[in-house]
């Protein structure tokens, strides 16, 4: 009887379920994920189930062919991709460099890692949590370092619902008064032909470059394609609806079942929650200096707010800055300029995700 | 002398806070946009009376589309 199975390390899984379970419910912390999370940790922590056992468990199957075989992160990105409007990217392109900066928390938790004893993998792995991108995240973690993957995921999407209580300290602390009133000049408006290009062109230039990050890249900019395209709304509607709701529910249920006791229980795993939040601090920080920086050199200024959302949490970051724009000048209206960086930090976690497997596989 | 009311970004209509004949004064919220599941205000931009409202709740605008009209 599985009763007799149970151990001190499987009961405190099942509150670490239980808890997720709650927040997901009554405090609708990301529930479309931990949720399923939740749950998952659950039935990977009652004993003699065999759900997990390579080659016969349930759950394993879904795991093995859905994240091993890398199968669903690309798929969530070709709903992403579906999603997202390039708009407000192309209408100020210098606002990519916002994106890009906020990968600083990215490497400096890398490098962090290795000190702490954590191997190049793993390291990577821990660091790519501060992009607060939880489909990159479990990407790399299936590649580099699968033992981590449970704690790597449950701490991106963790910092993901926690983007407004994490962010806004440091960004009210590194910007003045008058520098979150700054009102930002609109961009030039972006054609329907423009939108259309930029996905055929951006995935030749980032593949060309970062071959490693084809498979996010690839289907990121197909998903774009089919929705700038406007003759497909039925696979723009379904990779936004339908296909990324299925491959949500797997991808949930098998991150959580990766967590039992003897691979989350152990000390690593508070260093993986603490480096992780430590990179999501930097990445927002660096984002905001960049901008305070692109200041000293231009007279058509930013909104040093906007650079915080250079992290990858869309739309949560660029919603930060709204709210935090509107509480400083109830009339600027940042959330568009926001989205700018936002999708930037996206692209870029992507990128830095590949980097690693290029330079660690 | 007429002056318009912007939208102030892209998104759908999510509520009408004036009528017409209504009279604003500056800085008074008139719409409320819903862009990416926020609800942002949109303000008269001077004193006046609601003399034209050109878009219903639940309509797609884009930045800098004529919501209303105030004399």
């Amino acid at each position: 009887m599985g009763v007799f199975a149970v151990t001190p390390g499987t009961a405190v899984m099942w509150l670490i379920s239980l808890t997720l379970i709650y927040l997901a419910i009554s405090k609708k912390y990301e529930p479309l994920l931990l949720l399923p999370i939740g749950f998952g940790i659950l039935l990977a922590n009652l004993p003699l189930t065999g759900l997990m056992v390579p080659g016969e468990g349930l759950i394993w199957r879904f795991y093995h062919y859905g994240i091993e075989w890398e199968v669903i992160p690309p798929l969530i990105f070709l709903g992403l991709g579906a999603l997202t409007d390039f708009g407000p990217l192309l209408s100020q392109p210098r606002l990519i460099f916002l994106g890009a900066a906020a990968q600083a928390g990215v490497y400096v938790t890398f490098f962090a890692a290795t000190s702490f004893g954590f191997t190049l993998e793993e390291a990577a792995t821990i660091g790519i949590i501060g992009g607060a991108d939880g489909p990159t995240t479990i990407f790399l973690a299936a590649k580099l370092a699968p033992q981590l993957l449970g704690a790597c995921a449950v701490a991106a999407y963790s910092y993901m619902a926690l983007v407004p209580i994490i962010q806004p300290p440091i960004m009210r602390l590194l910007t003045t008064g008058n520098e979150r009133r700054i009102r930002m000049k609109k961009g030039r408006k972006i054609g329907a032909r423009e939108k259309l290009f930029f996905p055929i062109a951006a995935t030749i230039v980032i593949i060309l470059l970062v071959p490693a990050s084809a498979p996010l890249i690839a289907m990121f900019m197909l998903g774009n394609l089919f929705r700038e395209s406007k003759v497909v709304d039925r696979l723009t509607d379904a990779a936004q609806n339908s296909l990324m709701n299925i491959v949500t529910i797997f991808l949930g249920i098998s991150v959580g079942a990766t967590m039992n006791a003897e691979n989350f229980l152990r000390k690593d795993v508070l260093f993986i929650f603490f480096l992780g939040l430590v990179a999501f601090i930097i990445g927002t920080a660096t984002g905001v200096i960049l901008a305070k920086i692109m200041n000293l050199f231009t007279s058509n200024k930013i909104n040093p707010l906007i650079g915080g959302a250079g992290v990858s949490a869309v739309p949560m970051a660029a919603r930060v800055v709204q709210r935090m724009g509107v509480e400083a000048d109830k009339k600027n209206n940042l959330l568009m300029f926001a989205m700018g960086p936002n999708i930037a930090g996206v692209i870029g976690t992507v990128i830095a995700a590949g980097i690693f497997l290029t330079l660690l596989k | 002398m007429a002056q318009e009311v912007l939208a102030a970004l892209s998104g759908n209509i999510w509520k009408v806070s004036v009528e017409v004949g209504d009279s604003v004064e500056e800085d008074d919220e008139v719409f409320v946009v819903e862009a990416l599941k926020m609800e942002i205000p949109v303000y008269a931009p001077c004193d006046g009376t609601i003399s034209e409202i050109k878009v219903k709740k639940g309509d797609a605008v884009e930045e800098d589309d004529v919501l209303a009209v105030i004399e």
